[in-house]
């Protein structure tokens, strides 16, 4: 085991997955030389060649029909799209072709690529560099949609979408890059250093999809989170005291429905959070099967807390993040109800 | 210079509308055999009249002239003209079936046969091509079994599709034909990324990637234009020039003020245009290319120039948007017409073989119609089993979906369209 922040853990798992696999390829805006602007692809031009990490020109669209086009060949391409924000112009190649293909052709055509982007706010990027558009993509059936909370598992479920033969959004918290953040921007940096899921073994190891993993116990309330929200949620438990159940569920697509309905059988209450804005979220899907599979245990409303529906506003920042203090709040008022 | 006091808005027309007569006679078209052939190598600044110019090799008179002449075998050229008689009868007899209700939709390339045959025949079997909806010749020139395409036409039990797919949207991997895509463009670049994985595979084989002039204004034109520039891809990036795009004109879509195939040059590749009704023409400027291409010299972009004769597809009248008999004044002729002109001078054909080999083909197209037909048609089945919708979606079915697989069955067997 090695200590690793999350941008080690996943540059770890794309050099191994270059090293094993002579149809993995990495490109993307500015991953080949430079490494990427967040350095997830570091050095890895040096160590695998620049036929297999490669720059790529500014056209998301382009990347993706091109990463699609390769898997037909029978590569499995990972495409770098170096926001989430700047992955609108590939809308139309992730739904029409990449989450189709397999369908429309009746099994004789696959894309097995892996789209990488970071994602996510808390870092004062305005409404271009903070977007969580997950619930766009979570929409469309033939896709999958990952989003992990700490560097063991980045790795993990990176390795897992990289070989899985489905086209695979994986979309990186980059608040989580350095370290843990439970959402109180004005105390100092946490590093994942000193945390268990920052030890990541060496070499190769997956994750599996559709797995969700319960990241505190709890009997008295669920909290439904992924991505930064998981550590939200961990802070507000502990803040308020309340004995919370907080269940990350690192891949929204396949969904761990079984995690989700045991837990809230047990505990009754159910908050749901995301970072992405609050109306037609994934959290409304998530309301609406716990309301369908759970309504004989709820002893209280499914509660949403949400990014508010408007674009992300750089210097609100933290009046638009759904914090502790937005969190803490509706738990309490889920233990009153 | 003319100076105007105030802004207006240009708006391209159609040169033609219903009630008018069309006059093509604004068209530059050189002569047959005057266009160079540089070697395929060239720059792409050495192909800049090829671009703005029209590359011709079957004159007036039948013959075959000047340094594009691909000089073709006998046994080659016959075997193109009845891949496009084939292509020719085919949609016909299919267009008549939609007509009598046995499949929803059906799309004929009728004066077009040359560009997807011709560069079939240019190709090696094994290059992959990512084609419109209007290159069925690439099947049939590919020999693909024609009572395969009618099944899927027909959305019957033998369609490998399963009945997902509008009718004439194939998909043969065997055949080295991409699933055709609904969404126009979408295939030209996934040709190139195929194509890149080619070369990074120290492969052979080459990627061909079709596009209507229409939606060549699509972001991926442009983003299939920069991929294969900047990685010098293996790629043949064919744009079919003709004229229409349901009832919008090419001037629409910039065909106006520059010729489609001049926009390579701009990207640093070369463009050439060619008459696409020429036979001969398509197939050498094809093999121009493939050559170009499989010595890593990357990418051409090819402007196939010629008419559709036909309506878009089954679901609009022509005659609404354009003079009815705009095509009988189409300087470029018929593409079968020509090439048949072509081979009778040479000596290599005549009219009796002709009418025989017509005949021949009529009877081939009818067998496999009844024997498609009898297999299930649209309008009265039999069809694929409907669960069979919730599969393929993912490699393996989720919980989710053999849930709701279930919940159809159970409601198919209540309203009585399923047994129990």
């Amino acid at each position: 085991m090695t200590s690793m922040n999350m941008v080690q853990a996943l540059n770890s798992a794309l050099d191994v997955m270059l090293e094993r696999d002579a149809n993995v390829l990495v490109f993307g805006e500015d991953v080949g030389f430079f490494g990427g602007v967040f350095r997830v692809t570091e050095g890895l031009q040096q160590r695998h060649g620049e036929q297999r990490v490669f720059d790529a020109p500014i056209a998301e669209g382009g990347q993706i029909a091109v990463a699609i086009g390769m898997g037909a060949y029978g590569l499995r391409p990972v495409v770098e799209c170096q926001f989430a924000d700047y992955i609108y112009p590939a809308f139309d190649q992730l739904v029409s072709a990449a989450a189709r293909l397999r369908y429309r052709s009746a099994g004789e055509f696959n894309a097995p690529l892996t789209v990488r982007s970071p994602y996510g706010g808390g870092i004062f990027g305005g409404q271009t560099h903070s977007q969580s558009p997950e619930g766009l993509f979570t929409h469309v059936c033939g896709l999958k949609t990952i989003i992990p909370s700490n560097p063991y598992d980045a790795k993990g479920l990176l390795i897992s979408a990289i070989e899985d033969d489905d086209p695979v959004l994986f979309f990186e918290p980059k608040r989580l890059y350095t370290g843990p953040f439970g959402g109180h921007h004005d105390r100092p940096l946490e590093t994942w250093a000193k945390h268990p899921a920052g030890e990541v073994p060496a070499g190769y190891y997956t994750v599996p999809l559709g797995q969700a993993s319960i990241t505190r116990s709890g009997g008295d309330l669920t909290i439904l989170a992924y991505g930064t929200m998981v550590h939200v949620a961990l802070t507000a438990a502990a803040e308020t005291g309340v004995d919370a159940e907080v269940i990350d569920l690192r891949t929204l697509w396949p969904l761990d429905t079984d995690a989700i309905i045991a837990s809230v059988g047990k505990t009754g209450r159910c908050l749901i959070i995301h970072e992405a804005t609050r109306t037609g979220g994934y959290g409304a899907e998530l309301s609406a099967l716990v309301q369908e599979r759970c309504f004989y245990h709820l002893e209280a409303p499914i509660e949403r807390v949400a990014g508010w529906d408007t674009p992300y506003p750089c210097e609100f920042e933290w009046d638009y993040f759904p914090g502790p203090l937005r969190v803490g709040d509706a738990i309490r008022r889920l233990m009153a109800a | 210079m003319k100076r105007d006091s105030s802004l207006h808005l240009h708006i391209p027309h159609a040169r033609f509308r219903p009630g008018d007569t069309a006059d093509f006679s604004y068209l530059s078209l050189p002569r047959a055999g005057q266009s160079p052939c540089p070697p395929s190598d060239a720059q792409a600044s050495a192909t800049r009249d090829l671009a703005d110019g029209l590359v011709r090799v079957i004159g007036d008179d039948g013959g075959a002239v000047g340094p594009w002449d691909p000089k073709l075998d006998p046994g080659l050229a016959l075997k193109g003209l009845r891949a496009m008689l084939l292509t020719r009868i085919f949609d016909d007899r299919m267009f008549k079936a939609q007509r009598q209700g046995k499949t929803p939709f059906y799309l004929k390339c009728t004066g077009e046969e040359a560009v997807a045959v011709a560069q079939a025949l240019a190709l090696r079997p094994d290059d992959m091509c990512f084609p419109t909806y209007r290159q069925q010749g690439l099947l049939i020139a590919r020999d693909w079994p024609i009572l395969d395409m009618m099944c899927q036409i027909y959305l019957n039990p033998k369609d490998r599709l399963k009945g997902r797919q509008l009718p004439v949207l194939y998909s043969a991997r065997q055949a080295g034909f991409f699933s055709l895509a609904g969404n126009l463009g979408t295939q030209f670049p996934q040709a190139v990324g195929w194509a890149m994985a080619s070369a990074y595979k120290r492969d052979t084989k080459i990627a061909a990637a079709w596009i209507g002039e229409g939606a060549s204004a699509e972001g991926d034109f442009h983003q299939a234009m920069v991929f294969a520039a900047v990685y010098r891809a293996p790629v043949i990036l064919n744009l079919v020039n003709n004229q229409w795009a349901i009832s919008s004109s090419q001037g629409v879509a910039g065909g106006e003020e520059a010729s489609f195939a001049s926009r390579a040059v701009g990207f640093g590749f070369p463009g050439i245009r060619v008459d696409g009704n020429d036979f001969l023409a398509v197939y050498a400027v094809t093999r121009w290319a493939a050559e170009r291409a499989r010595n890593n010299h990357g990418p051409t972009l090819i402007e196939l120039f010629t008419y559709r004769a036909g309506a878009h597809s089954t679901s609009d009248d022509p005659g609404r948007y354009r003079p009815g008999d705009e095509y009988q004044h189409w300087p470029l002729g018929d593409p079968i017409e020509r090439f048949k002109a072509h081979l009778i001078r040479i000596g290599a054909w005549d009219e009796a073989r002709h009418q025989a080999l017509v005949a021949e083909i009529e009877t081939q197209v009818d067998a496999a119609n009844r024997e498609a037909q009898g297999l299930g048609v649209h309008s009265n089945g039999p069809h694929h089993d409907p669960a069979t919708m919730f599969e393929d979606i993912y490699k393996e079915m989720p919980q989710h979906l053999k849930e709701q697989r279930a919940e159809m069955q159970r409601l198919r067997v209540l309203a009585g369209r399923a047994p129990s």
